[in-house]
């Protein structure tokens, strides 16, 4: 039950090995993937910048509370940092657990956790020669919001 | 008072600094905020940003002391 970043790609047989249990009766992971477009531009690569300590503490606080809300034995999420190509594997999370409905109810809580509250940045490269940090660009352009920050990065 | 400033993605970008020890009178992250969008033309308003004390979130309004690592964040984009 842990969080970790790295540089390195993700070794997902090794990760799927770190949740075996003998009372585990089913396993469930999911992969982001880098996608060649977002809100109408090309994308041609990206980079991932992560604020170290605090993502690493905040994920370890978002696989706990996974555990206390899911009855789950095992939880993982990894997150690459640094520049990635397209197809990439950006972030993986794992759970094991004694049945298939808290899997896939826990994998998804983890996930959407993730995206909204880890301190980890997202450059895209784009074919137009452009880049953007995703979800600052659109912020700075609108400089007196009504809603509080985390509404605005909500999907 | 000294503080450590570190800044990340399009704020580190626009400060063109990845971090800095700073003299300051600020006495809460939101004073410190104020001094460094003057500095920088940081295009983020500080309602768009977390702020974290020593690598925990925290208040706008905690009492900074000499020597807090502080580190404001723009709107994440994980996963």
């Amino acid at each position: 039950m842990y969080f970790r970043l790295t540089h390195a790609p993700i070794d997902t047989a090794q990760a799927r090995r770190e949740l075996l249990d003998m009372g585990a009766g089913g396993y469930v992971s999911f992969e982001g993937w880098v996608r060649d477009h977002n809100e109408g531009q090309e994308v041609t690569r990206l980079e991932y910048e992560a604020f170290q300590e605090l993502a690493v503490k905040e994920g370890g606080r978002i696989l706990a509370e996974a555990l206390r809300r899911f009855p789950v034995k095992h939880a993982l999420c990894i997150h690459r940092v640094g520049a990635l190509g397209l197809s990439d594997l950006a972030v993986w999370v794992g759970v094991s657990a004694a049945h298939r409905g808290e899997v896939f109810d826990a994998c998804r809580f983890i996930i959407d956790e993730v995206k909204h509250r880890l301190p980890i940045w997202k450059k895209e490269h784009y074919r137009s020669g452009d880049s953007g940090w995703v979800n600052c660009e659109r912020c700075a352009a609108a400089p007196h919001p009504e809603e509080p920050a985390v509404a605005t990065i909500r999907e | 008072m000294q503080l450590k400033i570190q800044y990340y993605a399009l704020m580190r970008e626009q400060a063109g600094r990845s971090g800095e020890t700073l003299e300051t009178l600020a006495a809460t992250p939101a004073d410190l905020y104020g001094e460094l969008l003057a500095r920088y033309n940081f295009t983020l308003a500080r309602e768009h940003l977390k702020v974290a004390v020593n690598s925990e979130f925290s208040d706008w309004t905690r009492r900074l002391a000499a020597g807090d690592t502080v580190v404001f964040i723009p709107p994440v984009a994980g996963g």
